[in-house]
């Protein structure tokens, strides 16, 4: 029996919201390394590999990727920040709003549901609307931090594969990763 | 022969004196007692929050609120007097039906030391006889004639004078350093860019006597060796630049202003430059780019204005009111100025006292005045029942002073020790209902609006402090939003290229000293 | 030319006494972050990031103007100093939309270096999102205000250097904006001479050539004082 195997596992969750899911896609970059990961975790929700659809309680670390853009997103983030031990701003868009929130300069989403289901469309113009089944856009697209507290950010568009393992190594081996240089914190 | 003089100054005018004026001259047409009553514009009168305000003489007495109607009574009750008796000190036998007859021997008058303003309100400001006659220009040849320009500022260094515009930099030493600058032709600059909330006193000196400045400039022109100024006034001002324009044309026709003046070789042109809007112009080398053409946002000093101003000369800049103590000190001598005040702050300071109080208006009172004595006696306190909270000086560059230091004396270094500074001289009190939060707020919107952009701290700084401000109005703040507040505040004034923004934190941080409670009240629960 | 001797975070330093700080701690290898700042171009010490503490002055002072004197001991990395800058940053990031993973100059921009040198993880203000418009009027440029900080470098580098002087800031505090002539869309001045010194000098994307995608703006604004030392030589030639 291995050494990790013994460990308790450290239940991890990964959560998409506005964003374009290419933050979980360099996590999946890290290629065979998830295969060392896999048995030091617990995958208790996440879009790539999970099935789960409520969000747990006592996650040990979360990583959130996007901005808070629709009211599902407002209401993840809430139980997320509240269920999770570390909540980790997984990307630029979590940390800045990024390209999601190249929508904030203008003046509510009008603008951009116009935009795409009215000028846009090839026919049956209308804007989505099924409250309950489509979540609402809000005002602006939001950072996390300005909702939540945060308490590690891991910037980067995406944050490459060697910024994700390097923080997930760390926390891990229980420690604080240590985010400074271009390696660790380069917008973009 | 009587004489009523009415104030033309702007805060009357608004009030409605040009509408007296009418009604007087016409009631004085009328009896034909044209040359029985002299009716003069003058400048500023003191309280005007009661104006229009009028002056009888030779009795001296001040008529507050008058209005035109009272114009009929009033020439009725003169022409009476005139008629019947050749003693005009005999009592004039007339009150107004709205108005009322001032009582001289109330501290707002009592208190006063007339320096700066001693000829406003008692000379037309649009006649430059009448302000020779009272001696303008007196000095300026006396020193042409006799003086080298050393002696003029030893006299200066000696008298203790301090920049009014809010430093208080001792005016000598600056007269001294362009003087000692190498170079013939250097440049003399009056900053009349009077921006801050509250204040006008410099709109009422140039407005009520603004040969006194013309001759001041004239005066330091000789003592640091230039032949030509600048007088740089905000376009807000109309009036007063409508008077000053006047009192250039009518010095240059007397042979006061010019080349060669009183027989002499020294000359001395001015020129008016008016401002755009902008209240960082009133810092000095924004003024300066401002003057050349230029955009007017500020540049890192040294080099100083004394070593490169104007087109890159030697550039003397001092305030209105500065310059308006000039001829005085060395008519009367730098030991009477130094005697008057306190020490380290000799002479006296104008203020214009507003907001929550009972007299507002224009005051000159010896420096180490308390603020009570000026606050709570010349100005009575604050209206309605209400009493004083607190006194805001030195405008959105200043801070407040709490109803309970209010016996501190008003002077640079007092000030400065409770976390505000004297200013040019606007002085707001504000009573019980006024929100601190609300005060700090306003500050900081205006010191926003007015960054003029080129330094980070400032231009992106106050916004995120207003932000901040707003969010603890709104009561959606946290006690981790004050903390920032503070750091913010903090490295905005620590950082900012010039004046404006190192200032610009300070209304905040005084109410933030002073009315802490009034924050943590607004905020959210933690 | 004599010398002068300083300190500078401790290490003795000789320099020309015509010399900058920022310039004699460079030469010593003590690298003070700069963003306003371009060799080549007057100083207008308007970023405030080289801000630093001299002994004996209450006043934080920029390295880029600051002359040295003899005996000064300056410190450049102070806490205090540390934590500025990176409010600098974060003020820059949250006034404009600084989006680094759409920007042309991503990967070669000023404002991104500095925020890596300052650790800036997040920004702890907050973004304001400010609605800026882009000009792509010119042929062969672009003025993209979103990613404008105000440095004035291409203000300063066409007035001083070329000569046209097309660029000017207008308005003030958070409304200020570089403006090409008279407010006039950039291709419609005719004062431009289309050399493109703007575009080099610019830290970040905010000035970029029209062919140019996410992170093709490979510029080096150094190349402005090695284009001005080739100019001064050719003038000095016989």
């Amino acid at each position: 029996m291995s050494l990790a195997a013994k460990l308790p596992k450290l239940r991890l969750a990964t959560v998409w919201l506005a964003g374009c899911s290419g933050c979980h896609m360099s996590f999946l970059d890290l290629d065979e390394w998830l295969i060392e990961l896999a048995p030091r975790i617990e995958m208790v929700f996440s879009p790539i590999a999970s099935d789960t659809k409520t969000y747990p309680e006592a996650v040990d670390v979360a990583l959130v990727e996007g901005g808070v853009g629709n009211s599902d997103n407002l209401a993840l983030i809430y139980q997320v920040r509240q269920r999770s031990r570390l909540l980790v701003s997984f990307g630029d868009c979590a940390i800045t709003a990024n390209v999601p929130g190249l929508r904030n300069p203008l003046a509510g989403p009008a603008a951009v549901l116009d935009r795409s289901y009215l000028e846009l469309a090839d026919g049956s113009a209308q804007w989505p609307h099924a409250p309950g089944l489509v979540p609402e856009l809000l005002e602006r697209v939001l950072p996390v931090h300005e909702l939540v507290p945060v308490d590690l950010f891991l910037p980067g568009c995406p944050p490459p594969a060697e910024r994700i393992r390097a923080v997930l190594d760390a926390l891990l081996r229980g420690e604080q990763p240590l985010m400074e240089g271009p390696e660790m914190i380069r917008f973009g | 022969m009587s004489g009523l003089r009415y104030c033309a100054s702007a805060g009357c005018l608004a009030r409605g004196s040009g509408a007296l004026m009418e009604a007087l001259n016409t009631a004085i047409s009328r009896g034909e007692l044209g040359d029985q009553i002299q009716l003069r514009p003058v400048g500023c009168l003191g309280p005007c929050s009661q104006g229009p305000l009028l002056a009888l003489d030779p009795d001296g007495d001040l008529y507050a609120g008058v209005d035109p109607q009272d114009a009929e009574t009033l020439v009725a009750a003169l022409a009476r007097r005139l008629h019947q008796s050749s003693d005009q000190a005999t009592p004039l036998e007339w009150a107004p039906a709205r108005g009322q007859r001032l009582d001289l021997s109330e501290p707002f008058f009592q208190r006063q030391r007339r320096i700066v303003l001693e000829h406003c309100g008692l000379i037309d400001p649009t006649d430059l006889e009448q302000a020779i006659a009272v001696g303008a220009y007196g000095q300026l040849e006396r020193v042409l004639q006799g003086w080298s320009p050393e002696q003029v500022v030893t006299e200066l260094q000696r008298s203790g004078l301090r920049g009014r515009g809010g430093a208080g930099y001792p005016t000598g030493l600056k007269w001294a350093t362009v003087a000692r600058m190498p170079g013939a032709r250097k440049v003399v600059v009056c900053n009349a860019d009077e921006g801050d909330p509250g204040a006008f006193m410099d709109r009422a000196v140039l407005e009520g006597d603004p040969h006194r400045v013309l001759e001041g400039m004239a005066i330091a022109a000789y003592a640091v060796g230039a032949d030509h100024g600048f007088i740089y006034i905000r376009a807000e001002y109309e009036l007063a630049i409508e008077r000053l324009r006047l009192a250039i044309e009518q010095a240059v026709d007397r042979g006061r202003l010019g080349a060669g003046l009183f027989g002499t070789g020294f000359g001395f042109t001015l020129e008016l430059r008016v401002g755009a809007g902008a209240y960082v112009c009133g810092e000095e080398t924004a003024l300066i780019a401002s003057i050349e053409g230029k955009r007017g946002t500020p540049r890192p000093r040294p080099p100083y204005p004394a070593e490169r101003g104007v087109g890159g000369r030697p550039t003397l800049i001092n305030n209105v009111e500065t310059f308006a103590n000039v001829a005085p000190i060395l008519r009367e001598g730098a030991d009477w100025f130094a005697a008057i005040g306190s020490a380290g702050s000799s002479g006296t300071k104008v203020f214009s006292l507003t907001g929550h109080v009972r007299r507002g208006g224009l005051v000159e009172v010896p420096m180490g005045t308390s603020l009570a004595t000026v606050v709570l006696e010349m100005g009575e306190g604050s209206p309605h029942g209400s009493a004083v909270k607190a006194v805001q000086t030195g405008g959105p560059s200043g801070g407040c002073v709490p109803a309970d230091q209010l016996d501190t004396p008003l002077d640079y270094e007092s000030l400065q020790a409770l976390g505000t500074i004297m200013g040019s001289g606007g002085m707001v009190v504000l009573d019980q209902s006024t929100d601190m939060v609300a005060l700090a707020a306003y500050f900081m919107a205006f010191c926003r609006e007015e960054s003029c952009g080129k330094c980070v701290p400032c231009r992106a700084g106050t916004v995120q402090l207003h932000g901040l401000l707003e969010k603890i109005l709104a009561g959606q703040a946290s006690h981790a939003d004050l903390d920032q507040l503070e750091t913010l505040g903090a490295m905005v004034m620590d950082t900012s290229l010039c004046g404006l923004g190192q200032s610009a934190p300070k209304p905040m941080l005084s109410t933030l000293r002073y009315f802490r409670g009034e924050y943590l009240a607004r905020l959210e629960a933690p | 030319m004599s010398v002068r001797t300083l300190r500078i975070d401790g290490r003795d330093v000789a320099s020309a006494d015509d010399a900058t700080v920022l310039e004699a701690a460079r030469d010593a290898g003590v690298v003070i972050p700069t963003l306003c700042h371009l060799e080549g171009l007057s100083p207008v010490a308007a970023c405030r990031l080289c801000l630093v503490e001299i002994e004996g002055s209450a006043k934080l002072q920029p390295a880029c103007i600051t002359p040295v004197s003899e005996g000064m001991v300056v410190h450049t990395a102070t806490p205090r100093l540390q934590e500025i800058r990176r409010t600098v940053i974060e003020l820059l990031f949250t006034e404009g939309n600084h989006v680094c993973a759409v920007c042309v100059a991503n990967g070669h921009c000023e404002l991104q270096d500095r925020a890596v040198e300052v650790g800036m993880d997040h920004a702890r203000l907050p973004y304001r999102f400010p609605d800026r418009p882009v000009d792509l009027s010119h042929p062969r440029f672009g003025l993209d205000h979103n990613r404008c900080i105000l440095c004035s470098r291409c203000v300063r580098v066409c007035d001083e250097v070329e000569g046209a002087h097309v660029w000017d800031v207008a308005w003030r505090g958070e409304h200020c904006r570089i403006i090409a002539g008279l407010d006039q869309p950039w291709g419609a001045v005719d004062a431009c001479t289309d050399c493109g010194k703007c575009v080099m000098v610019c830290p970040t994307g905010a000035l970029f050539h029209k062919g140019d995608s996410e992170g093709e703006k490979h510029e080096d604004p150094s190349r402005l004082a090695a284009l001005l030392r080739a100019r001064h030589a050719r003038q000095e030639a016989p």
